[in-house]
């Protein structure tokens, strides 16, 4: 996975005082002693975050942060006091903390595109006008700016509305002209600062499937903001979570819930519903932890109600259930299966808790089995296994 | 006199003298210039009402209305500019008006043409902004008379130093109402502007001004305002037109001839008032 955007030990503090403050950011003072001692505001400090190409990662955290003050230094709306943000620019890696205003200006142009809070719409302008900006800025010509702005609000389902004004248009609305004029430039890297927060919550909704649908699509590098554990959650392949301008925990979603860095990550997390992250992956027991009994043959469960046997191959030669043989069915098709064969359920690394769930309430919880793409058994899932990743014990 | 306030007295500082000084250096020294920019501009100034007053009024009062139907697009503005302008007809007050009109539009877009850029650097360099202030402050509150007397004695009389003192007037509140403008851009759309690479230039034209734009075109309609209030002195220095009027009805009493010259001046305050809301709750 190529890189593309790179923090490497950001430091960012807004105020006269940069070197006082810095060397106070070195012995690790927080950021009411900075203030208090030097007047300065401390916006994050040390941050290493390292973005892959085509990732959405989501910086997370309370106000005051530091979250939006991070995403910021990637185009240089906030100035870097110490340390790199090196971005992708074609086949060239360029440091934003130290490129001269032309290399700036060409990444924020062709580069890296932004979606605003506030959505930044120029109210004199209309639809078309506005999704029209970046191009307009860069000197791109009049027919082709045309085109591309025309492509970009088919993509949002925004065409009937080109000539309108911007402040006609819904708040979900003027943020669709937002991500217009965003995905217009054809940046490969999308800064998102709380794009969907001014939208009330069913709008807010209909925004993220849309982004993520659009995602699917256009690949891009995303780095989101957020203080929504949900949204967060819901969109991000990555999850930063930020405190006081330091970065507590970075991770998968999964690893955030499951595996909570400290007590304010945990309160973080706690109202955060686990079976809207957890995958079958997260919660089962790997193969090789299991009760191994002769002749290839594998205990699924602690209880020893189910057991496979297990080829060369790694593959499943044959099922018993109680004693009697049974035979195996993938859980994405359990609402089609009739209750009365004996069966044992299996799910794939990405499949769902809660089919997981659902497989093991059919089954009369017995446990199921997780294979990997090419079908060979990697571990199983037992009812305590569910139990103590939904409870988080 | 108690002694303190009698030493102070005794040491008068010569600000008067040094004044009269300076201005008497400037006369002796670049009097041939500033005569011959009087001379020039007067020439100009009166070469502009004398082409005007050669369009037969009700004509030229047709062509004002017809600019202010393309400038608003509304109808009984249109008619009303041009009723407004027959009535000063009516008064046989056109060629005064007339010159009035000059004087006004020259020295509210002379004005502009100085105030717009101070204001727009002003609002880029506080620095400059609170330096700029306190002349600002001096320009519009020193009384009209001071100055009345050093630019007549530099440009002589005429219609050239009225233009020049109504200009000096007018400047401040060009320069405030841009730097207002301009200062009042929403952070979040100039930020959009920076994110998508605009240049310094770029963003002034495409971002800065067109938001501006509202509270700039409000400065116009104020300087031509102030313009219309400043013709009556520039008349004591020779500048001509319905300010004169007005002083030779203070002269010989004349309340019927202070009064239609005196509504004449309304009637072509509301008229540029009118047609100069442009962008002010306009195009949105």
């Amino acid at each position: 996975m190529t890189v593309a955007v790179d923090f490497k030990n950001v430091d960012i503090v807004f105020g006269a005082d940069q070197a006082g403050s810095l060397a106070m950011i070195d012995k690790g003072a927080t950021r009411a002693e900075i203030l208090e001692k030097t007047g300065n505001v401390l916006g994050c400090a040390g941050a290493s975050l390292t973005v892959h190409e085509g990732e959405i990662s989501v910086l997370m955290g309370l106000s005051g942060s530091g979250k939006s003050t991070l995403l910021r230094a990637v185009n240089r709306l906030n100035v870097v006091s110490r340390g790199q943000v090196l971005v992708k620019d074609g086949d060239k890696i360029v440091d934003v903390v130290t490129c001269d205003e032309p290399t700036l200006r060409r990444l924020r142009q062709k580069q890296v595109a932004m979606v605003f809070q506030q959505f930044g719409l120029l109210p004199w302008r209309t639809v078309e006008e506005n999704v029209g900006l970046g191009l307009e800025l860069a000197g791109v010509p009049d027919a082709e700016r045309k085109e591309r702005v025309h492509r970009q609000l088919k993509l949002v389902n925004l065409d009937q509305w080109s000539k309108k004004y911007a402040h006609e248009l819904s708040g979900g609305m003027q943020q669709r002209v937002g991500l217009a004029r965003a995905f217009a430039t054809e940046a490969p890297i999308l800064l998102m600062d709380e794009p969907f927060s001014a939208l009330d919550p069913l709008i807010r909704t209909k925004l993220q499937d849309e982004l993520l649908q659009l995602q699917a699509e256009l690949k891009k590098t995303i780095i989101f903001v957020s203080h929504d554990l949900e949204e967060a959650l819901k969109i991000g392949s990555h999850i930063t979570i930020m405190e006081g301008g330091r970065i507590v925990q970075t991770g998968a979603p999964e690893d955030i819930v499951l595996r909570p860095a400290n007590d304010y990550v945990r309160d973080f997390i706690a109202n955060v519903n686990p079976l809207s992250v957890l995958t079958a992956w997260n919660v089962m027991r790997d193969s090789r932890d299991l009760d191994h009994g002769d002749n290839g043959w594998v205990w699924l469960d602690r209880r020893k109600t189910t057991r496979f046997k297990i080829d060369d191959h790694g593959l499943v030669a044959a099922a018993e259930r109680d004693g009697k043989p049974a035979v195996w069915v993938s859980c994405a098709d359990v609402e089609a299966q009739s209750e009365e064969a004996a069966q044992v359920f299996w799910a794939n690394p990405g499949t769902s808790l809660k089919t997981v769930m659902l497989a093991m309430h059919r089954s009369q919880t017995a446990p199921v089995a997780l294979f990997d793409d090419q079908s060979r058994f990697v571990g199983a899932i037992g009812i305590r296994d569910v139990l103590s990743a939904v409870l988080r014990r | 006199m108690d002694p303190i306030s009698q030493f102070m007295v005794d040491h008068k500082i010569p600000i008067g003298a040094w004044g009269k000084a300076f201005f008497g250096f400037l006369t002796d020294n670049f009097d041939t210039i500033f005569r011959a920019f009087s001379n020039g501009l007067n020439f100009i100034l009166d070469g502009l009402v004398n082409v005007l007053l050669l369009v037969p009024p009700v004509l030229l009062a047709l062509v004002i209305a017809v600019i202010a139907w393309l400038l608003q697009r509304s109808r009984p503005l249109a008619i009303g500019v041009f009723l407004g302008l027959i009535f000063i007809i009516n008064q046989n007050l056109w060629k005064q008006t007339v010159q009035t009109l000059v004087l006004v539009v020259a020295a509210a877009a002379m004005a502009m043409a100085i105030g717009v850029p101070l204001g727009i650097w002003a609002a880029h360099k506080p620095k400059v902004y609170r330096i700029m202030l306190p002349v600002l402050d001096l320009m519009q509150t020193l009384p009209t008379f001071v100055y009345l007397i050093p630019v007549l004695t530099l440009f002589g009389l005429g219609n050239a130093p009225g233009l020049i003192v109504t200009i000096i007037f007018v400047i401040p509140t060009a320069v405030r109402l841009t730097h207002l403008g301009v200062v009042s851009v929403p952070k979040s759309i100039i930020e959009a502007g920076e994110a998508f690479g605009a240049t310094k230039s770029q963003l002034l034209w495409k971002v800065e001004l067109p938001s501006a734009l509202p509270t700039i075109m409000a400065g116009l309609t104020q300087s031509i305002m102030l313009s219309l209030s400043m013709v009556v002195f520039a008349a004591l220095i020779g500048a001509g037109g319905l300010g004169t009027e007005i002083n030779r009805a203070l002269g010989s009493r004349r309340i019927d001839l202070g009064l239609e010259a005196g509504l004449a001046i309304v009637v072509l305050a509301i008229v540029l008032d009118r047609m100069t809301r442009i962008g002010v709750g306009g195009k949105k």
